[in-house]
């Protein structure tokens, strides 16, 4: 009998009251314009990226689809093909639009995949500090301290310029420049969890202790961190852009949103604005969409603003 | 006081050892530059004379220990491509960044502080509610999109201003400044306004959360009572408790302006050390990459430890005690 006591997670006992804060937070999110065009956008652009492939009207990657003769048309152009470039065409005859399209999946699935990776890490080396505590906390967080005194785009320069290009390589960089903020965030709250009865309650039936660690405190740590993971998206679709422009992001055959400006760049004194102008409308979009909605997030969750 | 000045001292130079041991590493993985130096006809006997010249023939905590030794007497080796001391190089363009940077700081504060005191005060109005709002662009535009969209609109379209470059400078106190001139400003003023977007937002952040917190406070309703203008309580008793955080913020995000530079300048064809960064990582100039991310760690702790001097100054509550505080 006691054997099944022992193997049920504890703090269980407010599944339905959480689910109905879940369904009162929502609404006080979807009850504020900002967020609630944020969302918009976000998803839009979001399907947009997702089902490029299927929706763009040309396949920027797909040599055979694209002329030479085409480049750098103004927008509203009819191409070779008869089809017409909407915001253009750049110095390889590529269609703006659908090259914008998939630079979206790449700023995405980069800023998305990184923020995913890093809250994991940051998130468990968070809660392994304040658990165990001592020295190993005061090893972690003089390192995390460390690391987030130096501005992360100085971190990322320094770490691409060792690895080289690459996709893989871009997330792994950025995955260095953010966990120390989890780790931070988490140990925070972590440290707040730890001392309540719950866990002690778990101490006592004998949990072994990573089963305490993931099963009860990491899941109560996760509130504020969703917070800074959304709004950690957009810094690091905004990193992975700036790199990408400084030239040691994402590899040529690959153009992020950030790319994509990076050659409008060499054109931009020539007047040739298309270029660089519409895939940066469409980084600010993300970019602004995802703060709209994570400021929001962190009023919702924050109790402390709701009136 | 000097048990903490002491204390506080030598976490700098641990940190400063930290970052020069990393940094060496990193750098010493970025490649050798003998194959970027060596003409590429050159036969491995010319290749090893080369590396021989340049110490690069010797084992890693050999290289590592000259390395060192040579960085505490102020040598950073000399600059593949310039031929001349890494150091000196970086210090021709570091007037031109710290220039850069400071203008922007300055920026980002008369710009920050009335709009975040005035969202603050009306958090309720449409003035507050859209200085709130437009600040989330600020915090979370790309910065160097933005210069961009600057340089088309200012250079190319309406052709007012210069689309990069530093304009004419006069030497000050040692230093070629480029503020003294009309054609100076007007070369500065884009970079400047790019780079303070980004901390302007975070000061109007910060003046506006600190605003709301202190018009509740006590001493203010007194102030109120006592029937002071509130011209004069904004001026006095507002803005002296808010300063606080904002110098503290400032003062470590300076840094982080600098490192920023790095981008701003590139947009802008800035003369500064920040494209010198990318310029040397794209030939391997392996010393000077050491020698800028030596300085600029240089400066960050320096304005950490500035900072944290400053702090205990401004604000008696700041206790002095065990590290943990």
């Amino acid at each position: 009998m006691g054997e099944t006591i022992t193997t049920r997670p504890l703090p269980a006992p407010s599944v339905a009251k959480g689910e109905r804060l879940l369904l009162r937070q929502l609404r006080d999110l979807v009850s504020s314009p900002e967020a609630v065009i944020g969302l918009v956008i976000l998803l839009t652009l979001s399907f947009a990226a997702i089902f490029a492939p299927l929706i763009a009207p040309q396949n920027p990657y797909d040599l055979m689809q694209l002329d030479i003769m085409d480049n750098m048309l103004p927008p509203g152009s009819t191409l070779g093909g008869g089809l017409t470039a909407w915001l253009g065409t750049d110095d390889q005859g590529r269609d703006m639009l659908s090259a914008i399209m998939y630079g979206m999946r790449v700023s995405l699935g980069v800023g998305i995949a990184s923020v995913v990776i890093a809250s994991l890490i940051g998130a468990l080396i968070g809660v392994l500090s304040a658990y165990i505590g001592g020295r190993f906390d005061a090893l972690v967080m003089r390192i995390v301290d460390l690391q987030l005194s130096f501005p992360s785009i100085l971190i990322a320069l320094v770490l691409l310029t060792l690895f080289g290009r690459g996709l893989d390589k871009v997330v792994l960089s950025l995955v260095f420049v953010q966990w120390a903020y989890y780790a931070r965030t988490v140990r925070g709250s972590a440290l707040v969890e730890k001392n309540k009865d719950y866990i002690a309650a778990a101490r006592c039936l004998e949990i072994p202790q990573w089963r305490v660690l993931v099963r009860h405190m990491l899941p109560n740590c996760i509130p504020p961190l969703i917070v800074v993971s959304t709004v950690q998206v957009a810094h690091a679709i905004t990193l992975e852009s700036t790199l990408s422009f400084l030239g040691v992001g994402v590899p040529v055959t690959q153009p992020s949103l950030g790319m994509l400006i990076a050659t409008g760049y060499d054109f931009l004194l020539s007047g040739k604005y298309w270029m660089s102008t519409y895939p940066g409308i469409a980084l600010v979009l993300i970019v602004v969409a995802i703060n709209l909605v994570g400021d929001r997030l962190r009023a919702v969750l924050n109790p402390r603003f709701t009136q | 006081m000097i048990a903490y000045l002491l204390r506080r001292l030598g976490q700098s130079a641990l940190v400063l050892f930290t970052m020069a041991v990393l940094v060496f590493l990193a750098v010493f993985a970025l490649g050798s530059p003998v194959d970027m130096l060596a003409s590429p006809d050159a036969d491995q006997a010319e290749r090893d004379a080369l590396a021989a010249r340049f110490g690069l023939d010797q084992p890693l905590p050999v290289q590592f220990a000259a390395f060192l030794g040579n960085a505490l007497q102020g040598d950073l080796g000399a600059s593949f491509v310039y031929g001349k001391s890494a150091l000196a190089v970086i210090g021709e363009r570091l007037p031109a960044t710290i220039e850069l940077a400071l203008l922007a700081l300055t920026f980002s504060v008369m710009i920050g502080v009335p709009l975040g005191v005035i969202a603050g005060l009306r958090p309720k109005s449409i003035a507050g509610r859209a200085i709130m709002s437009t600040s989330i662009f600020g915090f979370s535009l790309p910065n160097f999109w933005i210069g961009m969209m600057l340089i088309l609109l200012f250079s190319v379209y309406l052709g007012w201003l210069p689309a990069g470059g530093r304009g004419p400078t006069t030497e000050v106190l040692g230093m070629q400044l480029s503020i003294t001139s009309l054609e100076g400003w007007r070369h500065l003023i884009l970079p400047a306004l790019t780079l303070a977007l980004y901390k302007s937002s975070l000061v109007v952040r910060l003046c506006e959360a600190g605003t709301r917190e202190i018009v509740t406070q006590e001493y203010i309703r007194f102030a109120r009572a006592k029937g002071l203008s509130s011209f004069r309580i904004i001026w006095l008793h507002l803005l002296k408790n808010m300063m606080i955080p904002v110098i503290t913020i400032l003062g470590m995000e300076f840094g982080a302006m600098i490192a920023f530079t790095v981008v701003i300048e590139t947009v802008f064809a800035y003369p500064g050390m920040g494209k010198l960064l990318i310029e040397s990582i794209n030939r391997l100039d392996r010393p000077v990459v050491v020698a800028y991310l030596m300085v600029t760690t240089v400066i960050f702790v320096l304005i950490n430890f500035i900072v944290d001097l400053l702090y205990v100054a401004l604000d008696p509550r700041v206790r002095l005690g065990g590290p943990n505080e």
